[in-house]
């Protein structure tokens, strides 16, 4: 059963909440920063998805205190909770999953509004920017938490030219849960 | 009637960080320089008149010929200047008004440094579009 969006909802009302514009533009002043301090653009989306990696492995833990949801059956639930709950809950917006393989193992994140962006436009020295970035990382490491490596990159955002903020999400293996000891040890 | 206009702005450190011809009168190239020549001209007297009033639009400021300069300089010293020779005022501050806020939002967008040039094509559209329907 896939989850409805109630439950993001839920969380989203309970949590607690910081000035849209302190958020998108303590953002920006992070990406800025970056790209003064690595110059490359390369470099830059590199660590933008360090960064969201680091956040994430901690950000798993307090999604998963506070959002009351069970355990995903597969990855395809596992990708509507991070649509609609986890968006939800940390970015205040609704996402949508598409473009499903056959194998259920890649599917496509698709958010049409992004808090990350307001006021932003790419100047030309920026082209190569993938300016949410941060988001890859988040979700790469929040899912290696819960034993899913993955690999996520964007494939469209709105900066560049496209319709909508798309990210591919790529399930690589799916780790199975290892106990550090074994009981007659 | 074919109007000239040109509009610039002048960041706080007196460095022009835009600048368009927004006239419909056909384009001259010495125009554009002695344009540029008067526009600099008057930012002195804008030094003086910016501290006797505490509105942003400081009107028309300086004459040449029947080139009239209008300015409208921000809180943060940036000056949004306009040379033209159409007698609209009322247009003009509208103009200015509603540039301030372009000028606003591409402040507030983290990639631009303040000060620096002005490149956004979108910006620059809107800016004409402006000039378009007030001037």
């Amino acid at each position: 059963m896939p989850p409805n969006s109630r439950p993001g909802d839920a969380v989203f009302a309970n949590v607690e909440r910081v000035n849209a514009e302190l958020f998108t533009l303590t953002y920006g002043a992070i990406v800025r920063q970056l790209l003064t301090d690595f110059e490359e653009v390369d470099e830059v989306n590199k660590q933008l998805d360090t960064m969201g990696y680091n956040i994430g492995i901690r950000l798993i833990d307090d999604f998963l205190a506070k959002a009351n949801i069970t355990r995903c059956s597969d990855f395809r639930e596992t990708a509507e909770t991070i649509a609609k709950v986890g968006f939800k809950m940390f970015l205040g917006v609704t996402g949508s999953v598409a473009n499903w393989n056959a194998d259920g193992t890649e599917c496509s994140l698709i958010l049409d509004d992004n808090p990350l962006v307001d006021f932003v436009e790419l100047p030309e020295t920026c082209q190569g920017l993938y300016y949410c970035n941060i988001l890859c990382g988040v979700i790469r490491g929040a899912l290696e938490m819960v034993s899913m490596r993955t690999e996520v990159k964007f494939v469209k955002d709105i900066l560049r030219g496209d319709d909508a903020y798309e990210m591919r999400l790529k399930l690589l293996e799916q780790v199975p849960e290892e106990y550090p000891y074994k009981d007659d040890d | 009637m074919a109007s000239t206009a040109c509009f610039v702005i002048v960041g706080r450190n007196d460095c022009p960080i835009y600048e368009s011809e927004v006239g419909t009168a056909p384009k001259k190239d010495e125009a554009t320089h002695l344009h540029q020549f008067i526009l600099h001209a008057a930012l002195d007297i804008v030094q003086d008149v910016v501290w006797t009033t505490n509105g942003m639009f400081l009107k028309v400021v300086d004459k040449y010929n029947e080139l009239l300069v209008s300015v409208y300089v921000t809180a943060g010293h940036t000056r949004l200047m306009l040379l033209h020779d159409s007698r609209n005022e009322d247009g003009i501050r509208n103009f200015f008004q509603e540039v301030h806020e372009l000028y606003i939002k591409l402040l507030l967008n983290p990639l631009y440094v303040p000060g620096s040039r002005i490149t956004s094509p979108f910006f620059d559209t809107r800016v004409r579009a402006l000039a378009r329907k007030y001037l």
